[in-house]
């Protein structure tokens, strides 16, 4: 079961770089279903039914940095795409279209207030003119990092959130009769302002919209107070910082994972949001929720997630899709 | 109309209608409709052959500021419109109102300054512009609250090929949109769209974007240009001299690539000198028009101009010239765009 994921978190996909992705799970779609593609790049399934139209949302797109300029002496200065925090990108490896790799490093490490301004990007490049043939201004890149088992778990980069891209493609699988008028829909550009996620609700007017997404846990040593553990089951969102949970999106995942014996906690999460509070304020509105994914170490290149957390996410995605409403 | 006339009318945000007026004027025999919408957009259409739509658009208000208090001394408290540095202000001539009355900017005399006062700047809130009242009465008959003010700066070409001005953020921008429906036969449906409120949040084209719900959007603005000696090259954003600049990511927007390669390829193909604005920072109208309706594909073409949002706004007319004529030759062949 493993596999499906690990191939997911192994493709590279920069926010408004997806078209591996799309073609990925163009591959991994059952072969009745109606595919759509818009302006934007969003992938968007159609299982057709009578009833309401329920959306459900994930975001094939991943952080990255991008090339802004190259120095003479053929490093790369780069600006963020997306979340990318200085103590996560220092030393950290990345890798630019054609397997190009570069490590991210500066003078002083040590420097107090260290911005992505003071750093660059070591490709090996001997000089500048070797450097823009390889990665020239403009290129996009993200972090490297192997998929691993490490206990019940499982460590990579971008499981934010082809975690979340997994869970719809497994549902999608294992879907049985419904009535709802289904979109399962693979989102592009996230990570920098939801847009993708807009725009295919604009186009849907959904009548119910689920975002299944990553979540922070609050289980570590120290760090921020929050109440979502990995390995806790599926986290039903409350509130974030971009949304408050319709309540009867909320009451309607938390029914259906009574009913279906399903682990679940709450989240409130106090920094971060995710599609769904793109898709409920468009057009006239949507009444949104989401399912998260507890996931430890958030935008770095060595998340974490539970993978009986998946499996509980999985089932209560199908029961939700299967449940009329 | 020439940029020197555009930049001295004024038209900070909110307060468009010099500006409005006057471009209505110039392009309205080049256009199949021109209207203005209820934000105060101006939305002026060419039909194209081919059913998909074009829109392009350029901001017409410019920084400035709003009268918010008048003192019993006759000397009026400002807030700015837009982002505007505090440091650049002191000093500072102004025109207030309909009326365009003078102002200075003034700053209280240095010998009652105290040693710490002259090592920080003022703060906005803490200046006030000077009119020659004589009481607060002999102030209101000349401005009211709520009157805006906006810069009292001249055009001048200077240097090499340089030209300073206040409002170059986005009159600029208005001008290559003035030279494409001049010259320009669009294949898609056109839709030029002068916009207000850019600079207090992207308001015209918010709503600009619904109303015409784009397939390809284009903005044609003025963007930062700190290509002095004083930043190490990799933070200069962009180079004056060098061509007009396309954004690749920005905080608002993440440009479609393909339309990006479009516009290199476009100034390659007619000798147009380019470069890519090499920072991640900034937004623009391309925010609004990617992620409108069920989305487009959007790209940004920039001439850079230093000191930006100052009355000293600095740009090379060969980059003004250039990013208008490559405005012109990609409207006239948007139809060439692949999607990715």
């Amino acid at each position: 079961m493993t596999e499906l994921l690990k191939q997911l978190t192994q493709i590279n996909a920069p926010s408004g770089q997806e078209e591996e992705m799309r073609q990925f799970i163009r591959a991994h779609i059952p072969p009745t279903a109606e595919i759509k593609e818009d302006a934007l790049g969003n992938i968007i399934i159609h299982l057709s039914g009578h009833g309401k139209k329920m959306m459900f949302a994930a975001h094939m797109d991943e952080i990255g940095i991008m090339v802004t300029y190259v120095e003479d002496n053929g490093y790369l200065r780069f600006t963020n795409v997306g979340g990318v925090s200085t103590a996560n990108a220092l030393h950290s490896k990345v890798v630019f279209p054609g397997g190009i790799k570069g490590i991210i490093t500066t003078g002083d490490s040590k420097k107090k207030d260290l911005k992505l301004a003071d750093m660059y990007i070591d490709i090996g490049a001997k000089d500048k003119e070797e450097a823009e043939k390889l990665a020239p201004i403009g290129t996009t890149g993200v972090f490297c990092g192997a998929f691993d088992e490490i206990g019940g778990c499982v460590s990579s980069k971008a499981l934010d959130d082809r975690a979340g891209c997994y869970v719809l493609l497994e549902a999608l699988q294992q879907i049985g009769n419904h009535e709802n008028d289904l979109y399962f829909v693979f989102t592009v550009q996230e990570e920098i302002g939801l847009k993708g996620a807009k725009t295919a609700a604009y186009g849907i007017e959904p009548d119910i919209g689920i975002a299944v997404d990553v979540t922070m846990c609050g289980d570590g040593i120290d760090g921020e107070k929050m109440a979502v553990k990995l390995g806790g089951g599926a986290a039903i969102k409350v509130r974030d910082s971009g949304m408050i949970a319709h309540p009867a999106v909320r009451s309607l995942l938390v029914e259906t994972a009574r009913e279906n014996d399903i682990p679940f906690q709450f989240e409130v999460l106090s920094g971060g949001t995710t599609d769904a509070s793109g898709i409920q304020i468009t057009k006239s509105g949507t009444p949104a929720g989401a399912v998260s994914i507890p996931c430890r170490y958030i935008h770095s290149a060595v998340e974490l997630v539970s993978m009986e957390d998946l499996h509980s996410i999985v089932q209560l995605v199908r029961a939700v899709a299967e449940k009329t409403i | 109309m020439t940029l020197q006339e555009l930049t001295m009318l004024d038209g900070v945000s909110g307060d468009e209608e010099a500006v409005r007026a006057a471009i209505w004027k110039e392009i309205a025999p080049f256009c199949d409709s021109v209207h203005e919408d209820k934000a105060g957009n101006l939305i002026a259409f060419k039909k194209g052959k081919i059913p998909q739509k074009l829109m392009m658009c350029a901001h017409m208000d410019e920084v400035g500021f709003i009268v918010k208090g008048i003192t019993e001394e006759g000397y009026l408290k400002f807030a700015a419109v837009g982002g505007i540095d505090g440091r650049i202000l002191l000093g500072q001539r102004v025109r207030i109102g309909e009326k365009k009355v003078p102002g200075v900017i003034g700053i209280k005399a240095v010998h009652m300054t105290t040693p710490e006062e002259r090592k920080t700047c003022v703060k906005i809130a803490d200046m006030y512009m000077d009119i020659g009242a004589q009481s607060k009465e002999q102030a209101e008959q000349a401005v009211s609250l709520g009157d805006y003010a906006a810069f009292d700066s001249g055009y001048v070409a200077f240097g090499d090929h340089k030209i300073k001005a206040k409002a170059l953020d986005d009159r600029v921008g208005c001008l290559a949109l003035m030279q494409v429906l001049k010259e320009a036969n669009c294949p898609y449906d056109l839709y030029a769209v002068f916009t207000v409120q850019e600079e207090v949040g992207v308001r015209g084209a918010t709503v600009a974007a619904y109303q015409v719900q784009p397939d390809v959007g284009i903005v044609l603005e003025g963007t930062v240009c700190a290509d002095t000696y004083e930043a190490p090259e990799h933070l200069h954003v962009t180079t004056l001299g060098k061509g007009p600049a396309f954004s690749l990511i920005e905080r608002t927007s993440k440009s479609d690539k393909t339309l990006v390669d479009f516009l290199v390829q476009t100034a390659e193909k007619y000798n147009i000198p380019w470069q890519f604005k090499r920072t991640g920072a900034g937004g623009n109208e391309a925010g609004v028009l990617q992620q409108t309706g069920c989305g487009a594909q959007t790209a940004v073409i920039s001439v850079p101009c230093r000191y930006i949002h100052s009355s000293v706004s600095v740009a090379d007319e060969r980059d003004i010239a250039a990013a208008a004529r490559l405005a012109v030759k990609v409207a006239e062949t948007i139809d060439e765009v692949k999607k990715a």
